[in-house]
């Protein structure tokens, strides 16, 4: 029996019985939209999150003091002494580089903030004018600190957001003086809330000149330097000449590590696509069950056509068309469910999006093709018991059944 | 040479605890050409020697040779194609596909046999000329009448130019007239050289045959066709 004549003989088979191959293609189509939804779900969790992280600047570089073979940020690198440590002048000195758009220094540390008879303890963040758009920081009133020498330790800050509202309540709070460690300080900005980032609470933190951090700690040294590259391309050109430059100034020691907050990407990214992964498995499983119900389908095909089976041996088919026959059969079901599947999926991550346009709830490649694989080769693997069933009939015994 | 030899053929099935003999001790040779009809009681073996002819089913014992080859022995494929090229068979029931419509019915042996579109299309639309069904081509089984749907699954029979045909009481589903009908058309056929096998209880229809088979339990009772050939060969000594 040709190719064409199997095919359009099992699709003739299909469409004799509409309810049977309707519910068969549902099952299928199910199975498949399943596997599409959740893993668009997934992926848009994945990818909401890498976007909510690029838009806090994600051509960031980022020195840190210390040769440490690991990336990504622990309060243990905050009190590891190195030999050399990083200064305002190697800040400085990264500011001419031509991948290099903005620099900030970072010098941090803990200490008390009174104002008005009230005291808390307080993250201290030295920086540099740049830091504000390096960090993507939003002021809600006043200005951030202004561009100026960065050794001169001006006696101004700026407070995150909930820090003063402890601090003053509904008083007015730019033009305040409060003193923070032994210094008395203007507040001229506060933050946009924003929350966590980076490490810190942004809305609980202080945020004073460098130099005038520095003071407070009695230290010349800095914990971070920050740096924005001119684009995303130019991440890796940058830290290889941040780490050129530092290394020159250090009398050719490697003593630092340049990182980009890629890394720290790619940890939320491996994260949360193995929560795709997982949960496409879960989706899976109605696949393996659509499968499971084309060889009920298949099976029940067999019993219903017995006495055409019988017909067809008479009229000299073979085995093997028949087994063909019926195995293309239940490759139609599980095609046309997988496909309708496919759109139903498409559809529903569409309707997604619309109904949440932050959430890029768009499906992964990968699990389309592997949703769609899996419901092919199990509609295929399931219909081979039936179709061996159909073939291996006795005719003299299929030709008596009506 | 005969087209058909059966030699020493058993056929015997096991319900239960007991051996049924279905066939026992059958020597029948058929000639090409020939009318035969196998009659005989319901349960005396004669579907399952139709079966056995339509390579179907094969004997326990004895050879079955169709044109002098042993067919016996065949692998199940082997038969399939035995039967695709040199058997046709016509059912009481008919036997259509309900979903093909009657073109596609006659069509079914050759699309089965791998012949092109092409061929298969000038073949049936001859095929539907010869058996007056020109304009039902493209009913389904269940728009025919029974009369109608018995000459779709004749034509269906004869349409791959078999050497025999099988009927299995082609008229036991049919009014009389119809019935008539039906056994002309394939006594036409006979005349043109098919070798025509008709099983039926009916006595009307047995005799019109040239040759009866009378089979009962199993064994061949009565072959008009060995009288014949015994008074043949006594005119011969006589």
């Amino acid at each position: 029996m040709r190719t064409a004549d199997v095919l359009r003989f099992a699709r003739d088979a299909a469409a004799g019985y509409p309810l049977r191959t309707g519910l068969s293609v549902l099952a299928m189509a199910i199975g498949v939209a399943a596997v599409v939804v959740l893993t668009a779900l997934g992926d848009g969790a994945r990818r909401y999150v890498v976007d909510q992280f690029s838009s806090l600047g994600s051509n960031l570089v980022i020195v840190l003091p210390g040769r440490s073979g690991t990336g990504g940020f622990s309060p243990v690198n905050a009190v590891t002494r190195t030999p050399r440590d990083l200064t305002i002048d190697d800040a400085a000195a990264l500011m001419r580089l031509p991948s290099v758009r903005r620099v900030s220094p970072l010098t941090a540390g803990t200490s008390e903030i009174s104002a008005g008879g009230r005291l808390r303890e307080v993250v201290v963040a030295g920086v540099a004018a740049p830091y504000r758009e390096i960090r993507n920081f939003q002021m809600a009133q006043g200005s951030f600190l202004p561009e100026s020498d960065w050794s001169r330790p001006m006696p101004v800050a700026v407070i995150g957001a909930s820090l003063r509202t402890e601090l003053f309540g509904n008083q007015p709070a730019l033009g305040q003086f409060v003193r923070v460690g032994d210094r008395r300080v203007r507040i001229i900005g506060v933050l946009k809330p924003v929350g966590q980032g980076l490490g810190m609470n942004t809305d609980e933190v202080v945020i004073v000149p460098v130099a005038l951090a520095q003071a407070l700690f009695d230290t010349n040294t800095l914990f971070r330097i920050l740096i924005e590259t001119r684009s995303r391309n130019h991440l890796e050109e940058a830290k290889r000449e941040v780490a050129a430059v530092l290394k020159a100034r250090h009398g050719d020691e490697e003593d630092v590590t340049v990182i980009t907050q890629d890394a720290v990407l790619a940890t939320f990214d491996k994260l949360l696509r193995a929560l795709t992964a997982a949960v496409a498995g879960i989706a899976a499983i109605s696949l393996a069950v659509a499968g499971i119900l084309v060889m009920n389908v298949m099976l029940v095909a067999v019993t219903q056509r017995t006495a055409e089976i019988g017909l067809l041996k008479a009229l000299g088919a073979q085995g093997r068309t028949i087994r063909m026959a019926f195995l293309a059969e239940a490759a139609m079901l599980s095609f046309f469910g997988a496909l309708a599947g496919y759109l139903l999926g498409q559809l529903g991550a569409f309707v997604l999006r619309q109904m949440f346009p932050v959430f890029p709830a768009y499906p992964p490649d990968w699990a389309v093709i592997a949703g769609l694989g899996t419901a092919l080769s199990t509609g295929l693997i399931f219909g081979i018991m039936p179709a061996r069933r159909a073939a291996q009939l006795d005719p003299v015994q299929a030709l008596m059944k009506h | 040479m005969a087209l058909i030899e059966l030699a020493g053929i058993e056929r015997v099935f096991h319900l239960g605890d007991a051996d049924v003999h279905a066939l026992a001790d059958l020597n029948v040779s058929i000639e090409s050409g020939e009318y035969v009809a196998v009659m005989g009681q319901s349960g005396s073996g004669k579907s399952t020697l139709l079966n056995l002819l339509g390579l179907l089913d094969r004997p326990n014992v004895g050879t079955y040779r169709l044109e002098g080859r042993d067919v016996t022995t065949l692998s199940p494929d082997e038969q399939a194609a035995v039967r695709s090229q040199r058997i046709g068979f016509v059912f009481q029931s008919f036997h259509l596909v309900p979903r093909l419509t009657a073109a596609e019915n006659i069509a079914l042996p050759m699309m089965l046999a791998g012949i092109p579109a092409a061929e298969r299309n000038r073949r049936v639309a001859q095929a539907l000329k010869d058996f007056g069904l020109e304009n039902r081509h493209d009913h389904r089984p269940d728009q025919l009448s029974g009369g109608q749907r018995q000459r779709v699954a004749i034509a269906r029979a004869t349409i791959m130019q078999p050497a025999m045909l099988l009927a299995d009481e082609p008229t036991g589903n049919l009014d009389r007239a119809t019935g008539d009908e039906v056994i002309r058309l394939l006594e036409v056929l006979n005349e043109r050289g098919v070798t025509l096998i008709i099983v039926t209880h009916d006595q009307n229809l047995g005799s019109r045959a040239r040759r009866q088979l009378v089979m009962e339990d199993g064994r061949l009772k009565h072959d008009s066709g060995a009288d014949n050939r015994r008074s043949v060969s006594a005119d011969f000594s006589g």
